[in-house]
């Protein structure tokens, strides 16, 4: 049975990485201007003079890498939310992290127009971790975090808030720099270079890689609060280190790609449906998972309605939404 | 029992008479300065002058549709909460603020135009598919959604009109400029023809909501007690559904999506005034268009020589108040 087990294990993740490897060479090879794989083999390999170098090396490239990292963090900090509320209805979008985020990046871009690329995942972090501080202080009662429900409303309204102050950043800002601040808020990976790819590659590795070496400690929140404060584990205090780890996961993503949206809700869903619950195994699954979306989400928004190029938050919401209503109304679920 | 009705409608008496004061106020008050005689002077006397123009066209309108608007969007809230038995419910919670800000951008992407008459029109549809969306949601299943599910219900149809709305702005900027100003909920730059095309919805909601407050009453008893009583529950949702739409769509349609009045006034109805809708209702009414003329009046002048959009002002003191009423409701079912 174990060793039955094992094997489907390593076939769904076999098959991940396969469905990933693919989507990333249509990507790079489906455009506006057909790239034969032949050739993408080739500038992928470093050979110099190849006519399509620029396309792929400089746009196609980039854009794809961006958006696999930012579909990994946004998954990998879905799960990690989904795991310590107990609650698989939390997500980064619900619980108003990425509206913190998004907030602060749209001051930035209205107000600073000089800030650069690098800094801003610093700033969406802030923005995040302002949010998930304010939802955390609000929901917190004598004997740590009780009702999840509690969290998940306290994100709605914090959402609400930040979504008008958005609103209204976007009303005093001029047009030019609204509509740049609007396009990159409705989550698309156009225009997305080396200059997005950098800064976002550090932090989502190097929280992912902090992530694995603590996943024991991130599994104990599946027992219940009781047991595990019974195990003698400071339960609110890992909970407090996770939720930063997740915040920095989804403002580093948010603040490169915009919010798209739902990601980080389907991906650990499905993650857990094909692995089952052990964070070792469920988060990196989930986060292939979570670029496999993403990197769909742009190639169909990108050539499912040429000549206008659809951003791919708005394809993963399309999806999304509906998922989380048949959530919903799954009669076990809450 | 006859003193409590003379409390109650001395207090209606009073909530009145602050919302006529604050009607002048609002006229009163802005960049331009006003005196009480130019007032009656445009009413009984028009003689053209600057001023009294800027009552007549400006302020005038404004304060009206405050009074309509807000008044419309916190019955439409009332309502929506007694239907749904869920304090938290309200037009901006469940999607349709953002359904009719949809519909509005797609009609003036494929038409063209960007006209307020045009969003108008679009807006009142929009409140109507993303209303009946949600309470079609509320009402399918084996059992009824609970309160918890119903509000992420509609925060993820939210979800997914904002972000459909984004797209479609995208793809068309030059209406991006206009719509942001309409997208915020403001109350400026409306026309007198505009109100009075769309007035006599608002007022037919109004009406019907105040003859409803008994239904209201019974519809917030257990289903069970309603039914033993011998009520048809079927009727009245659908009929209360209708009036939600009309309100909600109208109201959006003159002023934009202005969020947080429909969740809040019902609320502080129903502090000063108990459980029963009969007078939630009318308090609620009186109340929302207070409210609404507060903060518009608020709206001009919180930053110097810029007017806030007012939807943002409502969205401000609202959000904390949502925040207050979750962490009070939160460990519900």
């Amino acid at each position: 049975m174990i060793i039955f087990r094992r094997t489907a294990l390593f076939y769904i993740a076999v098959i991940l990485i396969l469905l990933n490897i693919l989507l990333f060479f249509l990507n790079i090879a489906i455009g506006d201007r057909y790239i034969p794989v032949n050739e993408v083999f080739k500038v992928l390999l470093g050979r110099e003079g190849v006519e399509s170098n620029f396309i792929i090396l400089e746009l196609r490239l980039p854009r794809v890498l961006t958006g696999f990292l930012a579909g990994c963090g946004l998954a990998l900090a879905g799960t990690i939310l989904q795991v310590i509320t107990r609650n698989p209805l939390a997500s980064p979008g619900v619980i108003g992290i990425n509206s913190g985020a998004a907030a602060a990046v749209v001051a930035i871009m209205v107000f600073v127009p000089s800030f650069s690329m690098k800094g801003l995942p610093w700033i969406a972090f802030g923005g995040a971790f302002a949010a998930a501080t304010i939802i955390y202080i609000f929901s917190w009662r004598k004997g740590g975090m009780d009702s999840p429900a509690r969290m998940l409303l306290m994100g709605i309204s914090l959402s609400a808030m930040t979504g008008a102050l958005i609103t209204y950043l976007l009303t005093v800002g001029n047009i030019f720099r609204v509509s740049q601040a609007s396009i990159w808020m409705a989550g698309s990976l156009y225009g997305r270079t080396w200059e997005h790819v950098w800064p976002l590659l550090p932090w989502i590795l190097i929280l992912f890689l902090l992530l694995l070496s603590l996943t024991r400690r991130l599994d104990m929140f599946l027992l219940d609060g009781q047991s595990a404060l019974g195990l003698g584990l400071r339960v609110e205090t890992w909970r407090m280190l996770f939720i930063l780890i997740s915040v920095g996961l989804a403002g580093s993503a948010v603040s490169m790609v915009g919010t798209i949206g739902f990601v980080g809700l389907m991906a650990p869903h499905i993650a857990m449906y094909l692995v089952g619950h052990r964070s070792l195994i469920r988060l990196p699954i989930s986060a292939l998972i979570g670029g496999l979306i993403v990197m769909m989400a742009d190639l169909v928004g990108r050539t499912g309605f040429a000549p206008f190029e659809v951003p791919a938050g708005l394809i993963t919401a399309i999806i999304g939404a509906p998922y989380m209503i048949y959530l919903l109304l799954k009669p076990r679920v809450l | 029992m006859n003193s409590k009705w003379g409390h109650k409608l001395t207090g209606l008496a009073i909530l009145l008479s602050l919302t006529l004061l604050m009607f002048f106020f609002s006229i009163l008050f802005g960049i331009a300065q006003i005196s009480w005689e130019s007032i009656s002077k445009a009413i009984y006397s028009f003689d053209g002058s600057r001023e009294q123009l800027i009552i007549r066209t400006v302020r005038f309108p404004r304060a009206m549709i405050a009074v309509f608007v807000g008044s419309s969007m916190a019955v439409a809230g009332c309502m929506m909460q007694a239907l749904t038995r869920n304090a938290l419910a309200g037009p901006e919670l469940f999607g349709i603020n953002y359904g009719a800000a949809l519909t509005s951008v797609i009609a003036s992407f494929i038409l063209g135009t960007t006209s307020l008459q045009l969003f108008a029109g679009s807006s009142i549809i929009g409140a109507a598919v993303a209303g009946s969306l949600v309470f079609l949601l509320s009402s399918t299943g084996r059992q009824p959604l609970t309160s918890m599910k119903l509000v992420l219900a509609g925060s993820t149809l939210n979800l997914l009109f904002a972000s459909l709305t984004q797209g479609i702005l995208i793809l068309h900027e030059q209406s991006l400029d206009t719509l942001r100003f309409w997208l915020a909920g403001s109350l400026t730059g409306r026309s007198m023809d505009l109100f009075f095309q769309i007035m006599p919805i608002l007022l037919i909601g109004l009406i019907c909501s105040l003859l409803m407050g008994r239904q209201l009453n019974i519809m917030n008893l257990e289903k069970e007690v309603a039914q033993g009583l011998g009520q048809q529950l079927r009727g009245t949702r659908i009929v209360c559904i209708l009036i939600i739409v009309l309100l909600t769509g109208g109201a959006v349609a003159l002023a934009g999506p202005i969020g947080f009045i429909g969740l809040a006034v019902p609320h502080i109805a129903r502090l000063l005034i108990g459980n029963n809708y009969v007078w939630i209702v009318p308090y609620t009414a009186v109340l929302g268009a207070l409210l609404l003329l507060i903060a518009d009046i608020g709206a001009r002048f919180v930053l110097p020589h810029q007017e806030v959009p007012v939807g943002i002002v409502t969205a401000f003191f609202g959000a904390p108040f949502l925040m207050v009423l979750a962490q009070r409701k939160g460990g519900m079912k």
